[in-house]
């Protein structure tokens, strides 16, 4: 009963919701229609400045939601972030740049950031490189479409349940029992020991970075596909008369011309890997040396009661590290919009 | 292949054949047919994971963990140790005392395949069930394939501690919906999957509204800041969130809606806007200008332009964005971490099962079957609606995920 009870209340918000929002949006705008009304003269003039003033308010009522909702979930906290990483725990004395020098000397948060560095240099390179292979031979094939289509299907699993099927491939058994991991069994069915691969230092990191590779690879391949598709057939086709091979083709004409997806591919990726924390956090906890920015930023906002200071130092440290891809981004649009 | 060639040296045809590299059984040139290799290579590597976890999900426990899943079609065997029952148990019978019993359950699909060793002689392969084993004090011990023994003596038995032996059972696959009965009832999984339910509704639709309207005004209405708006919002759409936490906590708990569900409804709302506008301004900036203007010279204002024209425009946009924040919310555990409580009538999904891998790390018939419950709804949404995901991602790259 109460499980029906919790449904019909989050049902009842979809509703109060809704409806609030269609009451605003529908209300608002009746009123200001109201309000300022065009006046119209006995002699048949209409005064102009009303439209004008009412066409003045109007968008703000369009925009006034979403900018007062970004306002307070993001824009508010990223300023305030950045101030309280120089406040101690409680956030209530200002410290300088404690924080920061005391990060510099925590051996967990020099171990995040070796291992953040590791993750960013191979899961984009990885994921980039396989989604585009993928794209390419796939395209192909009669099969491929199915080809792609599985291969992208990690896209929809949560990070968590992808920590958990790989948790079984890499599973360990003690000596001498028999391995139910897959990636054990091919070991020994390859000749080699079975390893315990989640606390097998520094290659534990690897294995928790293929989690990530095995769900990020799907979207580059979809990226890299559609931007194939952009590549002239004549090109090729005069390539291939004039006796290039596909390796030479796919080197020489694919990859220049696709050249920008595979940027924006490398940096959406870079930003998830930058954030990734459900990963480390379902397979080690950051023990065994995986430990990463966001994991450790998550295992300080709650350590003891919470360190706030140290919490938001960590996400700074984060963001420094978005920004050269959050300007990227913006220029990116702004020389699309004047394009269009 | 060759004697066709010089049979037909007389032929043009000849030359073409001799040139060409191509395997004549799949009629496909070398090259290709590595190619397809090594994609169906990369294919089995990224379903292989997933599928283990779903035939692991319907096997049951003791086999799970005993032996990989890719035996699970398989009949497997496992080694048994057995101990017979003691001499309070015999019974008399006119051919002398008799100790009996079985070793397996009475509905047990299990077999017996073999025994011996222990107080018997010979390996535990030695023996077939039901041949009688006579030992040299004058007893005889038989057991049967289906687990029952007889342990058989002309004098009466003096044993104080049943004898032990040894056997070798076969295992037939057997699949079953146990372990989803158990981990949707027993371990509360239920409750976390209508949690999950909980938060991703509301947390899909609400945003959708309310870009869906900044993303007209961005797109066809005329106000200062216009642009530097815009920007800003193109630049929050990678913010990471961790940016965002530690003051909305404080502010959360000063208001009193932290741990509780409309908490993080807007929560989800505001995190998901930014890429929402982007999105919909995209797709609703490329409506043709003339459908807009004529709309006006037809004295539509921009709130009946919006609604009755642009808004159902634009519905495979709003689908596609959709898919994404449902996906997203669906599969969250930072926010869920942060703004829910760790409660049954709270706990979602996907920080439940984060749960068991810390409590539960070797039971997998648990942790199989629970993940597979997490991650159903997401593959169907996935599987019917993949055309509309595609075409979100094409349109928002700029998201990091």
């Amino acid at each position: 009963m109460e499980q029906i009870q919790q449904l019909v209340n989050a049902g009842l918000f979809i509703v109060v919701g809704v409806g609030a929002l269609v009451l605003y949006y529908f209300g608002s705008n009746f009123l200001l229609d109201r309000l300022l009304a065009d006046q119209v003269a006995p002699d048949g003039t209409v005064t102009q400045g009303r439209t004008v003033q009412r066409e003045a308010i109007r968008p703000w009522l369009f925009v006034g939601p979403a900018l007062l909702l970004l306002g307070v979930f993001l824009v508010f906290p990223v300023v305030q972030t950045i101030g309280l990483s120089f406040f101690n725990a409680r956030g209530n004395e200002f410290i300088g740049l404690s924080n920061y020098i005391w990060a510099f000397q925590d051996p967990k948060f020099l171990e995040s950031v070796r291992n953040n560095i590791l993750w960013l240099i191979f899961v984009p390179l990885l994921s980039t490189i396989l989604g585009l292979l993928i794209a390419v031979l796939a395209d192909r094939v009669r099969w491929g479409t199915i080809a792609k289509s599985l291969i992208f299907m990690p896209m929809a699993i949560s990070f968590v349940g992808a920590s958990v099927i790989w948790r079984f491939v890499y599973d360990y058994r003690g000596v001498g029992e028999t391995q139910i991991g897959l990636l054990n069994a091919v070991v020994q069915a390859l000749g080699g020991e079975a390893q315990a691969w989640i606390i097998l230092q520094p290659w534990n990191n690897f294995f928790l970075m293929i989690i990530l590779v095995w769900i990020q690879t799907g979207f580059a391949m979809v990226l890299m596909s559609a931007a194939l598709r952009g590549v002239p057939e004549e090109t090729l086709e005069a390539a291939r008369i004039d006796g290039a091979n596909e390796i030479q083709i796919f080197i020489q004409i694919m990859v220049p011309q696709v050249m920008t997806t595979i940027v924006v591919v490398w940096t959406t990726i870079t930003i998830v890997v930058l954030k990734v924390f459900d990963i480390v956090l379902a397979m080690t906890n950051g023990q065994y040396s995986t430990q990463v920015l966001a994991n450790y930023m998550y295992d300080w906002m709650f350590r003891g009661g919470g360190d706030f200071g140290r919490g938001s130092m960590i996400a700074v440290v984060i963001m420094v590290a978005v920004i050269p891809i959050m300007i990227w981004n913006i220029r990116r649009f702004q020389q699309e919009e004047e394009m269009r | 292949m060759s004697t066709q060639a010089t049979t037909v040296t007389s032929t043009g045809s000849s030359t073409r054949a001799a040139l060409s590299t191509r395997v004549p059984v799949f009629n496909m040139s070398v090259g290709a047919l590595i190619s397809r290799a090594i994609l169906l290579f990369i294919v089995i590597i990224w379903t292989v994971p997933t599928f283990g976890l779903l035939i692991s999900s319907f096997r049951n426990p003791d086999a799970l963990s005993t032996s990989g899943w890719w035996t699970a079609l398989s009949t497997s065997q496992d080694n048994i140790q057995g101990r017979t029952a003691t001499a309070a148990d015999q019974v008399e019978t006119d051919d002398g005392y008799v100790i009996s019993g079985a070793v397996l359950d009475d509905n047990s699909s299990e077999q017996v395949v073999s025994f011996g060793g222990g107080f018997l002689p010979g390996e535990i392969t030695d023996y077939q069930p039901g041949t009688p084993v006579e030992l040299e004090d004058g007893t005889s011990f038989t057991l049967n394939a289906d687990g029952t023994y007889a342990y058989t003596s002309a004098e009466p038995f003096e044993l104080e501690r049943g004898n032990r032996f040894f056997f070798v059972v076969s295992r037939p696959p057997t699949f079953s919906l146990d372990n989803y009965t158990e981990v949707l009832q027993a371990a509360g999984f239920g409750q976390s999957f209508i949690n999950t339910v909980t938060v991703a509704v509301p947390s899909t639709i609400i945003p959708i509204a309310i870009a869906a309207f900044a993303a007209y005004a961005f797109s066809w209405m005329e106000f200062p800041g216009r642009r530097i708006m815009f920007y800003i919002v193109v630049g929050l759409i990678v913010v990471p969130l961790q940016m965002a936490l530690i003051p909305l906590i404080r502010i959360y708990n000063s208001v009193g809606i932290a741990q509780t569900y409309p908490g993080i409804w807007l929560a989800h709302t505001g995190f998901g806007l930014p890429l929402a506008i982007f999105l919909l301004r995209n797709y609703i900036g490329g409506l043709p200008r003339e459908l807009i203007e004529s709309a006006k010279i037809d004295g539509a204002s921009h709130f009946q332009t919006f609604i009755r024209l642009v808004l159902p425009l634009s519905v495979p946009a709003l689908a596609a964005f959709a898919i994404f924040q449902f996906l997203w919310v669906w599969n969250d555990l930072l926010v869920a971490l942060v703004f829910l409580g760790k409660l049954p009538d709270q706990i979602v999904m996907t920080a439940r099962i984060r749960e068991l891998i810390g409590s539960r790390g070797e039971d997998w018939e648990i942790l199989t079957s629970s993940a597979f419950i997490s991650i159903a709804v997401p593959l169907l949404v996935f599987f019917s609606l993949q055309r509309y995901f595609v075409r979100g991602l094409l349109a928002g790259s700029v998201k990091g995920g």
